[in-house]
């Protein structure tokens, strides 16, 4: 088994009085889909945005291609190669395709944009995601289908060169056609050598795309495991009561790796 | 990805068609009947644009045209470009605003600052602590360094340099100048932008209350400057005369004519040619020719028309495009360039479309917020000189809530949206020709104040009614 790109230990955050991430230990390797499942409240998303440097952590180590390193703004994110893909917030309306996937990043001077490199660099990574459903690069955000959009924001993400990509619950309001899009969609960019981590509650998506599993019960990793190694039936079990037989909590040992 | 893509990206010209069937069914050029489906599809969805204001424009010169015979006669319709500038111009700063999901109430009032200052430099001939009495100048150059140092806080280097300038201008004393007046307003504006943008952004509160308290602390200060009753007249200098009473010569308006269209044309063709040939999105050829065709003979027919002599006067001769005409293109140009083709304006489009992302894009959003302040008053600046320079004089009345309700209602009627994230800087010179054929129009009907006010009014809540409708249109259409 190669080294994980991201290795975090004992990663602790509260907010206030309220501890919502407990010593969490959590790797994520290239060329798998890392799954991060749980129940509401668990702390996913919290654990994601410290990623992503949109919480500080507390305490507790990130090492990102075996080299410490301190995620304290989304730049600093930015600029080791971790993207997050948020539900929502994360294209403007009114802006087209190509605008919203070079934001913050425009090629070109400040004064002159480049736009015609943005939009060749923006139609070869659709087209080598093999997303066909877009009838034009530049086509505003506001006239995609919710789909399209999740799909534009990840390969948004995909544009930067980027080693890890995180995804908060990406399927959460999609159709079924959809999902079934932009799953296949996660699957390439691992295909394609990235670290991507998956945040889900549909548990037939999960078995389907990812390689492990991280199961957060109250804010504590409760498991990580291969997808191979478990049933449907367990992590639901480890979801719910945070231990499974001989996986789980309340061994010290938790991961069966 | 990174390595397969170089064979693609070396022959774009050889075989443009590869990156377009690798793509699937995206499409980088259309056939002219699809362009026109394409478009009838986005104002069905709701993207209606300036469309209204143009119908509203047309329907609008009938109605006139046919009630007064005066109303197209070639004298009136130039008075009504320069009559309706100074406004129009002050809207084209209003649209930055507009576009990141603000208001600026105050834009009118701090016009009527900037055109307070410049017209007592001129009128005390560079004294303005004469012209002020020693405590209000002080107060005044406070007020600039307060600017400054706002502007340096937000890392608005502009603001910066210019409210510094203006300090300069002001404290140094240099005799009158129509040039440095000019540059003193102008200083004056950015000044008040950045205290503005400071309250707004960095601060937080909502520029609804910020401005609106301006509004009121600017016009106390334009009363202060000229004094109850007072009027400060600036006609005496030619050049200030001229800016928005003068006319280019024959010469002159053939010359802006060529610049003018042949700049678009140039503009336009050689962008669209440049993309249709390295396989990028273009529109259909023919719309793009019909496009330029028509702004270049609308420019060529206005220019022909206003280069005849209009005087209404046998003994006098007035021809030429009035200068208020390349005043305004010029700030069109600079300003349509801003928002498509920088990064600035980019982000000013991605803040009002939706600033979370905008944020966690890494744009500065309290920066962006804040300096759309700055090009608002800095831009309404400009618009006093025109205006100012059209009365002849500056008054306590400069700026006052009808020159701001012109201005707002301008963006508006022209497109921009009030929700942020829809709008370009031609809205604002579509909208303010609007209201200006309306003013111009019902004084000709000889109509009473109570009746132009009641107008623009209605006209300005149904300007706002369809963006309101348009964009719920739009919501509805995703999804
Ligand atoms: N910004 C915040 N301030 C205070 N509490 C928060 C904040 N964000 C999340 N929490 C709390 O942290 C816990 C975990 O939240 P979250 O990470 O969103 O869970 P999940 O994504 O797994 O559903 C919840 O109890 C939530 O109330
Ligand atoms: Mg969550």
């Amino acid at each position: 088994m190669s080294e994980p790109i991201l290795h975090i230990t004992g990663l602790n955050k509260s907010f206030g009085p309220v501890h919502v991430l407990h010593d969490i230990d959590f790797d994520v390797r290239a060329g798998e889909v890392t799954a991060l499942v749980g129940d509401n409240g668990a702390g996913k998303s919290t654990l994601v945005k410290c990623i992503a440097g949109i919480h500080g952590a507390d305490s507790g180590t990130i090492e990102f291609q075996g080299r410490e390193v301190h995620i304290r703004s989304p730049k600093d994110a930015a600029e080791l190669g971790i993207e997050v893909v948020y539900q929502d917030l994360a294209l403007a309306d009114n802006l087209d395709i190509v605008q919203n996937m070079f934001l913050g990043r425009e090629r070109g001077s400040a004064w002159l944009l480049d736009e015609a490199s943005m939009e060749k660099a923006a139609r070869e990574t659709l087209a080598s995601l093999s997303v066909r459903t877009v009838k034009s690069v530049r086509t505003p955000v506001s006239a995609l289908s919710g789909g399209q959009r999740q799909t534009v924001a990840i390969a948004k993400s995909v544009l930067w060169d980027s080693k890890v990509v995180l995804l908060d619950e990406p399927t959460a309001a999609l159709g079924v056609a959809q999902t079934r899009q932009v799953l296949d969609l996660v699957r390439r960019l691992a295909e394609q050598g990235l670290g991507v981590v998956l945040i889900s509650h549909n548990m037939a998506d999960v078995f389907e795309v990812a390689d492990r599993i991280a199961v957060l019960y109250l804010g504590r990793m409760a498991a990580e495991v291969y997808t191979k190694n478990v049933t449907h039936g367990q992590v639901v079990e480890l979801i719910t009561a945070g231990r499974s037989g001989d996986i789980g909590l309340a061994r010290p040992e938790h991961a069966v790796l | 990805m990174n390595e397969k893509e170089p064979t693609m990206t070396q022959t774009p010209t050889a075989s443009p068609n590869t990156a377009i069937t690798d793509f699937g069914i995206d499409t980088t050029t259309m056939s002219t009947s699809e362009a026109v489906r394409d478009y009838i599809s986005r104002l069905r969805a709701g993207q209606l644009g300036s469309l209204p204001a143009l119908l509203g424009l047309v329907a609008l010169v009938i109605v006139f045209a046919s009630l007064s015979d005066v109303f197209l006669s070639l004298n009136n319709l130039a008075n009504l470009l320069a009559q309706g500038a100074g406004q129009t111009i002050i809207a084209m700063g209003i649209v930055f605003v507009l576009l990141v999901g603000e208001i600026d109430l105050s834009a009118g009032t701090a016009s009527g600052v900037a055109g307070a200052v410049l017209a007592m430099h001129f009128a005390e001939n560079g004294n303005l602590l004469g012209g002020m009495g020693s405590t209000v100048f002080i107060m005044f150059l406070a007020a600039l360094g307060l600017g400054a140092v706002l502007a340096a806080l937000l890392r608005i280097w502009a603001g910066t340099a210019m409210s510094v300038l203006g300090i300069v201008i002001a404290a140094s004393g240099m005799s009158a100048n129509p040039w440095i007046e000019m540059l003193l307003a102008l200083c004056t504006g950015t000044a008040i932008g950045c205290i503005t943008g400071y309250l707004v952004s960095r601060i937080g509160m909502p520029s609804f209350v910020v401005t609106l308290a301006l509004f009121l602390a600017w016009q106390g200060v334009i009363l202060q400057f000229i004094g109850e009753g007072g009027v400060i007249g600036i006609s005496s200098s030619p050049v200030l005369d001229k800016v928005a009473n003068g006319n280019l010569s024959v010469l002159g308006s053939w010359l802006l004519c060529v610049i003018a269209v042949g700049g678009f044309a140039a503009a336009t063709l050689g962008r669209h040619f440049t993309r249709l040939r390295r396989g990028l999105v273009t529109q259909p050829t023919s719309i793009v020719l019909f496009k330029v065709g028509g702004i270049g003979a609308i420019g060529i027919a206005a220019t022909a028309l206003l280069t005849v002599n209009r005087s209404p006067n046998d003994n006098i001769v007035i021809t030429g495009v009035p200068y208020v005409v390349p005043i305004v293109l010029g700030l069109l140009v600079i300003g349509t360039y801003v928002l498509n083709r920088t990064r600035y304006g980019r982000h000013i489009y991605a803040v009002g479309g939706n600033r979370e992302a905008a944020r966690r894009a890494g744009v500065n959003v309290t920066k962006i917020r804040a300096s759309v302040f700055v090009v608002c008053s800095s831009v309404a600046a400009l618009g006093a000189i025109v205006y100012s320079s059209k009365v002849g004089s500056v008054d306590p009345q400069a700026g006052g809530l009808n020159t701001l309700l012109f201005a707002v209602g301008a963006a508006v009627i022209g497109g921009a949206s009030l929700f942020g994230g829809r709008g370009r800087v031609s809205d604002a010179v579509i909208g303010g020709t609007v209201l200006a054929v309306v003013a111009n129009g019902l004084g000709l009907l000889r109509q009473p104040a109570a009746v132009v006010s009641i107008v623009t009014g209605l006209v300005l809540l149904l300007a706002a009614t369809v963006d309101a409708l348009s964009r719920r249109r739009a919501a509805s259409a995703t999804r």
